[in-house]
């Protein structure tokens, strides 16, 4: 009898335990969740050290943002949302804001003004591709390669990637259809403007594949984007796929020689979401936080520390110099001028609907 | 002699001191004995009940529960059960109106884009179709604004098309089949069960490669185990110590760097490549593509599972008697023969328990096969995760899983049949 009462003793007291720690996480902490390493770094120099220099919170980081929609879904069934503010791409976002799991954010009232008084939904624009969302920074998907490994004449369009007698060698190209799709009918002929039209046909995904099966045999598929530059570093691909921002360390940071090929670059979001079934004092932190890290001077300083374009237009021109390295960060944006010339915006009402579907042939023509 | 009379009653029944008889008494202490060892493994049954026969089962569950349409659409489920789709016109007016009545509400409730995800994995283009129809149906009075068929098809051209009612109809149930049958590349129709185009078939390749996969790597680990554990078992305590250590070393390193080691090892200008081109037996132009193929899965995995074959094979070999071998080769045997008649069948429980984890832990392998497997040395289990992280299938996974599950429990029975689950021993 005496062991069961030390049992239920000891249950009690960690279930107290427990409730007393939730509480604790109340008090003065938020729980950032981001895609770590070196971009985690940046928004912990730009925004969250800052934050809590100013506020006394203290920031939690965790680096979950790659499964966060399915984490958030969990937590959000189990009426138990740990998280305060989650890092997403702008494909995630609207996934969540679909499903009811991030909260809709008003721009003008929940956000702060440009420096000049512009209110906040102008000087995003169009990136606000989601109620729910607040995006932060523009990066993009592009190519790099290895200067010595191309020959005398280096590549000038992405289509180099099919190219295979000019520039023998592997490609790294990502797991998975977005992007790859895209590329493929740019370089079998199609339109730019058309791509999404035929991508959306049984013979224009017929199309694709049978253009990214001339190279299928020189292919390395990539599933983090931390492979494309280790591939490039060790000569294991001639060229290859990632976000620029990777390539941008690989160049600058580790001077790979290895160098940037921006043409057809995709541009994609990056940003903050805030999910729903937060406590009222939780939420009304989450949006300080949001309004502090967003505004003009923020999203310019995070720059300093990696090359990614600001979201907002009022930033552009306060961009510098890297933290570190000193060089000039403008001429490394994909937004310069310089470098987007030829780009791709992500499709994300076409990729919502044909995601499923295409994934399935992708997948299927990978295995054949 | 006299106390026992005294105890015992009429009809025979024995007594205990108190009085009750003794079977009821006896029954009853038991039954308190029962119920503290049952208190004993409480916490440990609670805990596993909570974290995971019941996660398990929920997630299971999810294979079949289709309520999401029911339940969003509730009107319009009730009065479309009633349309002939055979006919091929389209349903009539009553349906649009339930259907408006019905979306005003899931717009307001943010549920309408969630039941456009759940359709979309049944017909691509529902997706934006439910997100796009929501965001102008906000608009609509549906007490006033009938009639509401061209104002629909207006708003988007896909309600004016008999396929997308059909859809709805075919996936309006409480429980569907639909999710097994994608699971087996096979897909539900108005029209009952059909295969999946041939371009999108996938799965049912994936989970014969996983089988065949996990049977050669349980056959590799064999092969290399086999001969270690019969040195560990047979060598002195003390080098057998040094060599159990070198078997077990690997264990305490991380998974992921014995993963990443072997794509240093095994890529074009890796290590082995390299030696290769320097000793010049493979000439620089045609490095061997020794990774991101099925020859890398194999050799990862069999190297990661080679413990678990090892570690029962050794426990049971040293449980074999020297003497038997002695024996038989002073009847006349050889070599040969006294190890395949004599020490072979004794090592075979060792071998069993081996194959049965070696065999499980591979089948359901993910982290390893993702990073060096490319797109030939995948395994089913690498669809599951997609479908639990990237496209938020869950039905899906939890169909696939299920299945997955269900071949592990059927081999395991087979070979519960054919060896006998008693002949394994894991020591």
């Amino acid at each position: 009898m005496k062991l069961t009462k030390t049992l239920l003793a000891t249950t009690a007291l960690t279930v107290a335990a427990g409730m007393v720690s939730a509480d604790g996480h109340m008090a003065n902490e938020m729980t950032i969740v981001s895609w770590g390493g070196a971009y985690t770094a940046s928004q912990k120099g730009a925004y969250h050290d800052p934050y809590s220099a100013n506020t006394g919170v203290n920031i939690i980081n965790d680096d979950s943002s790659a499964e966060a929609v399915a984490k958030l879904r969990a937590m959000n069934e189990a009426g138990n949302v740990t998280w305060d503010v989650v890092d997403v791409v702008a494909a995630d976002a609207i996934r969540l804001c679909d499903e009811g799991l991030a909260m809709e954010i008003d721009p003008d009232t929940m956000l702060a003004d440009a420096p000049d008084g512009t209110k906040a939904s102008e000087d995003f624009g169009d990136l606000l591709v989601s109620d729910c969302f607040i995006p932060q920074i523009v990066y993009s998907t592009t190519f790099g390669y290895r200067t010595d490994l191309v020959g005398d004449t280096a590549p000038t369009t992405v289509c180099a990637v099919f190219d295979t007698e000019a520039y023998p060698g592997k490609r790294a190209l990502e797991k998975r259809p977005i992007n790859n799709m895209e590329w493929a009918l740019l370089c079998d002929g199609v339109a730019k403007e058309a791509v999404y039209d035929v991508l959306g046909t049984e013979e224009g995904q017929n199309q694709a594949l049978a253009k990214l099966d001339t190279i299928k045999d020189d292919v390395i598929w990539w599933s983090a984007g931390a492979d494309t530059p280790q591939l490039l570093a060790d000569g294991e691909v001639v060229m290859g796929s990632t976000y620029n921002g990777r390539l941008f360390a690989a160049i600058e940071e580790q001077k790979q020689p290895i160098a940037m090929l921006w043409d057809a670059q995709v541009f994609d979001l990056d940003g903050w979401i805030i999910p729903t079934g937060l406590s009222p004092e939780r939420q009304a932190r989450a949006l300080d936080y949001i309004m502090f890290a967003t505004d003009t001077q923020r999203l310019a300083d995070q720059a300093q520390y990696i090359s990614y374009g600001p979201a907002r237009k009022s930033s552009a021109p306060l961009v510098g110099k890297h933290k570190d390295l000193g060089i000039d960060m403008a001429p490394h944006m994909p937004t310069d001028p310089n470098n987007a010339k030829n780009t791709f915006l992500y499709n994300y009402e076409f990729w919502a609907d044909y995601r499923d579907d295409i994934d399935a042939k992708f997948q299927a023509w990978l295995a054949k | 002699m006299s106390a026992l009379t005294e105890n015992s009653t009429d009809n025979g029944v024995m007594m205990a001191a108190d009085g009750t008889p003794l079977k009821r008494s006896l029954a009853r202490a038991l039954r308190r004995q029962k119920l503290r060892a049952l208190m004993l493994i409480a916490p440990l049954l609670i805990f596993v009940l909570l974290t995971f026969i019941f996660p398990i089962g929920s997630m299971l569950f999810r294979s079949v529960e289709n309520d999401i349409v029911a339940n969003t659409l509730p009107e319009t489920v009730a009065v479309l059960g009633r349309w002939d789709a055979s006919k091929g016109e389209l349903p009539d007016e009553e349906v649009y109106a339930a259907f408006v009545r019905d979306m005003v509400v899931a717009v307001e409730a943010k549920q309408h884009t969630r039941l456009g995800t759940r359709l979309n994995y049944e017909s691509t283009g529902m997706s934006s179709m439910f997100r796009q129809s929501g965001r102008k149906m906000k608009k609509i009075d549906p007490e006033t604004d009938g009639p509401f068929k061209e104002k629909l098809i207006d708003i988007h051209k896909g309600w004016g098309d008999i396929e997308t009612w059909k859809t709805l109809q075919t996936h309006s149930g409480l429980y569907t089949s639909g999710y097994f049958l994608n699971a087996v590349d096979a897909q539900k129709t108005h029209e009952g069960f059909a295969w999946q185009p041939e371009e999108k078939q996938i799965l049912l390749k994936l989970f014969w490669r996983t089988l065949v996969m996990s049977m050669v790597i349980t056959g590799s680990c064999i092969a290399l185990g086999y001969p270690i554990a019969w040195l560990l078992a047979n060598v002195s305590a003390r080098n057998a110590n040094l060599l159990l250590i070198l078997v077990l070393l690997p264990f305490w390193t991380s998974l992921l760097v014995r993963t990443s080691a072997w794509k240093v090892m095994l890529q074009q200008n890796g290590v082995i490549n390299e030696v290769l081109v320097w000793i010049g037996l493979v000439p620089d132009a045609e490095r061997l593509i020794l990774i991101n193929n099925q020859f890398g899965t194999i050799v990862a995995m069999t190297h990661i599972l080679l413990p678990f074959m090892i570690l029962p094979m050794y426990s049971v070999m040293q449980t074999i008697q020297p003497s038997y071998l002695r024996a038989a080769k002073s009847l006349g045997a050889t070599n040969w023969t006294a190890f395949w008649r004599v020490y072979f069948p004794q090592s075979v429980p060792g071998i069993g328990a081996g194959s049965i984890l070696v065999f499980i832990l591979s089948i359901g392998y993910y982290i390893t096969p993702e990073i060096v497997g490319g797109t030939k040395g995948v395994f089913i289990s690498n669809r599951i995760a997609y479908h639990i992280s990237s496209s938020l299938n869950w039905g899906l996974a939890a169909a696939l899983g299920t299945i997955l599950l269900i071949v592990v429990l059927a081999l395991y029975w087979a070979y519960d049949r054919i060896v006998g689950i008693d002949n394994v021993k894991l020591g």
